[in-house]
C-alpha cells in the first residue's frame, strides 16, 4: 500500500441531471485528519458514501486503503470504519449489546473482543451506563459510543460525516480529542464538516461547494494563499449602520458583522484603512480600532464562495 | 458467515421481545383472536326472532306455529293481531321473519284442499334469510307428512301416501356443522400472515428509517446474512404462533386435530416462504416503517378475501377463481382444514404443498433480488 489512504480521479455523480459531485480529484495521505468543508448540499456526503461503497459512482474513479471503490467495494468494507451524523446504533439494545452485535458483524477474534468492548466502554466514558439501553443516554455518549462501534475493529482508515451535528460544544471538543487521539495511532481520519472551528482542527482541508472542489490546502495556505481581497477589521459604534456606509467605499467588497466588530473585506487594505476611518469620522461614528488581520477560515469560505457566485451566476443566467 | 448470522439473530430477537408490548402483540393477541374468531365469526343461524301473524286461530295453525317455535331455529317473541304491525316489525328489524297463517287455514286441510301459509323474510343479510327460509321448508314438510299420514287418512277413511322419500344426511369430518371448527383452524393462516409479513416489511424499513441500514451496508456483512438475520426469527415466531392458536382451537373449542401435527409445521414453512418473501419485497418498496403498514394491508386484504377463508372460491367469477392461484392464502388454508378436520396427509394434500413451495420460491426469489438490487 502506497503512503495515500484515499485517492479521486475526477469522481463524479450524478442523480438525473442533477450534479451532486462534479470530477472531484484529490488524494489523502496516510495518517492525516483530512476535513471536506462546505455548505449542506455541496456535495459532501454524497463524495464520502461514494468513498465507503454505499453509492456507486457515475464516472471517475477512486481508491481507498488501495482498493478500488467501483470494483472492490468488499475488501474496502473491511478496512474502514464509518460514522454518519445519524449515529447508526440501534436505540432499543443497551450499550453493551450494540458493542456486541458490532463486533460480531466484524468478526472481532474472541481473545480480543474483550479488550476491545472495555476500550470502547472507556473511551465513550459508559462505564456506568453500559447496561443501559442507547436510547436514554445524550447525544455526545451516542456520538461517542457510535465512533467506537465503528473503529471496533482498528480499521486504519475512518470516514465520518458531519459527526459532530446537534451535540453540545464541549461534547464536540471531546470527540476531536478522540479523533486526535486516533490520528495519533496512525489511523487516517476523513471528516466531513461545516463548522469552520472544526476544520481548524484538521491537517489539511477540502472546501466543496455545488458538487466541485474549489480550494484544497492547509487551514494556514487556505488563508493565505486562496484569499485574493485582504480583511480589515473594524471596530467602532453602532456597526449595523456603518456597514452601509463602509461598503458604499470604492475598492472595498463587502462588509460582514463578526460579533461587535466589522470584517470588511478590501482590495488593498492599506489604500481602504485611511478611506474607511475618513467616512466613519464622517458619518460621526467613533472608531476604536481599524486594522489588517489574518483572515479566518469563515472569511476564506465565503470570500471563495461569492468569487464562485460571480464566475458561475452569468453563465448560468445565459443558458436559461 | 455463522457468526454474522447468529449475531443478527440475537439482535433481531432482543428487538422483538424486549418491548413488552410486541410480546403481547406476538403471542397472546393471537391467542385473543382465535378466541373471538371462535365464538363471533359464526354462521350458524339459531334462535331467529320470529313473530307470528295467525289469522286463523284453529288448531292446526297453533300446532304449525308451535313446530316452528319447538325447532329451536325460531324464537317466537310476538304474536300479531293487525296487518300494519307486520311493516312496523320488519322495517325496525325487531323481527327476522313475520309467519302469516291466513284465515281459514284449518278449515281448508280440514276439507283436503292446499293451504297456502306465507313467510316473510329479512333479506338484508341474503346468506341468513337463505337458511331461515331452509328451515322453515324443512318445518313445512315435515309438518306436511304428518298430516298425510295421520290425519288425511282419517277423514278420508284410506291411505292415499303409502311412503316418500326421506333424505338421510350426515356430515363427514364436521359432524354437528359447527362453523367454529370450520373457522377457528383457518385462524392461522391469518394469522401468520399478518404477523409475519407486516413485522418482517417494517422489522426492515426499520433500519431504513433510523440510518442502521446505512452503516450495515458499509460493514462487510453479506446480502444473505442480512436477509436471513431479518426471516429467521420470524420464522420462529410464526411457528410459535400456530402452535398457541392450535392449542387454542384444541383445549378451547375442542376442534379436532385428525391428521399430523408435523405436517402442519412443513406447511407451515412453505407457506412463510410466501409471506416473509411478500414482507421483504414490501420493504424494498418502502422507506418509512408508515409505508411498510400501508402496503402489508393493501395485499392482506384481497388475500384474505380471496382465500376461500369466509367466502368459498367456487362462487367467484372464473377470472377471479384463476386469480386466487397465485394466493398463498389459498393452498394454505385446504392444508390446515384438510389436516385438523379431515385427518388427511401428504398423499392427498401435495398438490397445495407444491403450490406453496412454487409461488413461496418465486416470490422469495424475487424479492430477494430487488432487495439486493435497492442496496446496491
Amino acid at each position: 500500500m502506497s503512503d495515500l489512504a484515499v485517492t479521486l480521479r475526477d469522481l463524479e455523480k450524478r442523480f438525473g441531471d442533477f450534479v451532486a459531485v462534479n470530477r472531484v480529484s484529490l488524494d489523502v495521505k496516510r495518517g492525516e485528519i483530512f476535513g471536506f468543508l462546505g455548505p449542506n448540499g455541496a456535495g459532501k456526503s454524497t463524495t464520502i458514501r461514494m468513498l465507503c461503497g454505499i453509492l456507486q459512482p457515475t464516472a471517475g474513479s477512486g481508491t481507498v486503503a488501495g482498493f478500488d471503490i467501483v470494483r472492490q467495494p468488499e475488501e474496502i468494507k473491511k478496512n474502514i470504519g464509518y460514522m454518519s451524523q445519524k449515529f447508526s446504533l440501534y436505540e432499543d439494545l443497551t450499550v453493551e449489546e450494540n458493542i456486541d452485535f458490532y463486533s460480531g458483524i466484524y468478526r472481532i477474534p474472541d481473545a480480543k473482543k474483550k479488550d476491545r468492548k472495555e476500550w470502547v466502554i472507556r473511551m465513550a466514558g459508559l462505564t456506568e451506563h453500559r447496561a443501559s439501553k442507547t436510547a436514554i443516554l445524550s447525544g455526545g455518549w451516542k456520538q461517542r459510543l457510535a465512533l467506537g462501534c465503528a473503529v471496533l475493529h482498528e480499521p486504519p482508515i475512518i470516514f465520518l460525516d458531519e459527526p459532530t451535528s446537534g451535540v453540545d460544544p464541549i461534547s464536540r471538543r471531546n470527540f476531536w480529542d478522540l479523533i486526535y487521539h486516533l490520528a495519533g495511532g496512525g489511523v487516517t481520519v476523513f471528516v466531513t464538516t461545516h463548522y469552520m472551528d472544526e476544520a481548524e482542527y484538521c491537517d489539511r482541508l477540502a472546501l466543496i461547494y455545488r458538487g466541485e472542489l474549489i480550494a484544497l490546502g492547509t487551514p494556514a495556505e487556505l488563508k493565505t494563499r486562496f484569499m485574493e481581497e485582504e480583511i480589515v477589521e473594524v471596530r467602532c459604534s453602532r456597526p449595523q449602520d456603518a456597514m452601509e456606509i463602509i461598503e458604499a467605499i470604492p475598492g472595498i467588497g463587502h462588509a460582514a458583522l463578526f460579533g461587535r466588530t466589522l470584517h470588511v473585506v478590501a482590495q488593498r487594505a492599506d489604500e481602504s484603512i485611511p478611506a474607511i476611518r475618513e467616512s466613519l469620522a464622517a458619518g460621526g461614528f467613533t472608531v476604536d480600532g481599524i486594522e489588517r488581520i489574518v483572515p479566518s477560515l469563515e472569511d476564506v469560505f465565503v470570500s471563495l464562495i461569492e468569487a464562485r457566485d460571480r464566475e458561475t451566476t452569468p453563465q448560468q443566467e445565459f443558458s436559461r | 458467515m455463522l457468526e454474522r448470522l447468529r449475531c443478527m439473530l440475537v439482535k433481531e430477537i432482543i428487538q422483538a421481545l424486549r418491548d413488552p408490548r410486541m410480546r403481547f402483540i406476538l403471542f397472546i393477541i393471537p391467542a385473543v383472536q382465535t378466541v373471538i374468531f371462535g365464538y363471533a365469526v359464526n354462521t350458524d343461524v339459531r334462535n331467529v326472532k320470529t313473530a307470528v301473524y295467525d289469522q286463523d286461530n284453529t288448531p292446526e295453525s297453533r300446532d304449525l306455529a308451535a313446530r316452528f317455535q319447538r325447532s329451536g331455529y325460531f324464537l317466537i317473541t310476538e304474536r300479531i293481531g293487525r296487518e300494519s304491525r307486520v311493516r312496523e316489525l320488519m322495517d325496525r328489524g325487531e323481527v327476522k321473519a313475520i309467519l302469516r297463517i291466513n284465515r281459514g287455514f284449518g278449515a281448508e286441510l280440514g276439507g283436503g284442499r292446499t293451504a297456502p301459509l306465507q313467510i316473510i323474510l329479512d333479506g338484508t343479510d341474503s346468506n341468513t334469510a337463505g337458511i331461515v327460509l331452509n328451515y322453515a321448508s324443512r318445518i313445512t314438510a315435515r309438518f306436511n307428512d304428518e298430516l298425510r299420514g295421520t290425519q288425511l287418512p282419517r277423514s278420508r277413511g284410506a291411505r292415499v301416501f303409502a311412503g316418500g322419500v326421506q333424505l338421510q344426511s350426515r356430515a363427514w369430518f364436521n359432524e354437528n356443522l359447527e362453523s367454529s371448527n370450520y373457522y377457528v383452524p383457518a385462524v392461522i393462516a391469518n394469522i401468520v400472515l399478518i404477523i409475519t409479513m407486516l413485522l418482517s416489511s417494517m422489522a426492515v424499513v426499520r433500519e431504513k428509517e433510523i440510518g442502521t441500514m446505512e452503516q450495515m451496508i458499509v460493514t462487510p456483512i453479506s446480502r444473505s446474512e442480512f436477509i436471513l438475520g431479518k426471516t429467521i426469527p420470524f420464522v420462529l415466531i410464526g411457528f410459535i404462533d400456530v402452535a398457541v392458536i392450535t392449542a387454542v382451537s384444541k383445549f378451547w373449542f375442542q376442534v379436532p386435530i385428525r391428521g399430523s401435527l408435523l405436517l402442519l409445521f412443513g406447511a407451515t414453512a412453505l407457506f412463510l416462504m410466501s409471506t416473509l418473501g411478500f414482507g421483504l419485497f414490501i420493504s424494498t418498496i418502502s422507506t418509512t416503517q408508515q409505508q411498510a403498514m400501508m402496503s402489508s394491508f393493501f395485499f392482506i386484504f384481497p388475500a384474505m378475501l380471496l382465500s376461500g377463508f369466509a367466502f368459498p372460491i367456487e362462487n367467484m367469477p372464473r377470472v377471479i377463481q384463476y386469480f386466487t392461484y397465485l394466493n398463498p392464502l389459498r393452498y394454505y388454508l385446504v392444508i390446515i382444514r384438510g389436516i385438523f378436520l379431515k385427518g388427511v396427509g401428504a398423499d392427498i394434500l401435495w398438490p397445495q404443498m407444491a403450490g406453496l413451495l412454487v409461488l413461496g420460491s418465486v416470490i422469495l426469489g424475487f424479492a430477494v433480488k430487488r432487495f439486493r438490487k435497492t442496496l446496491a
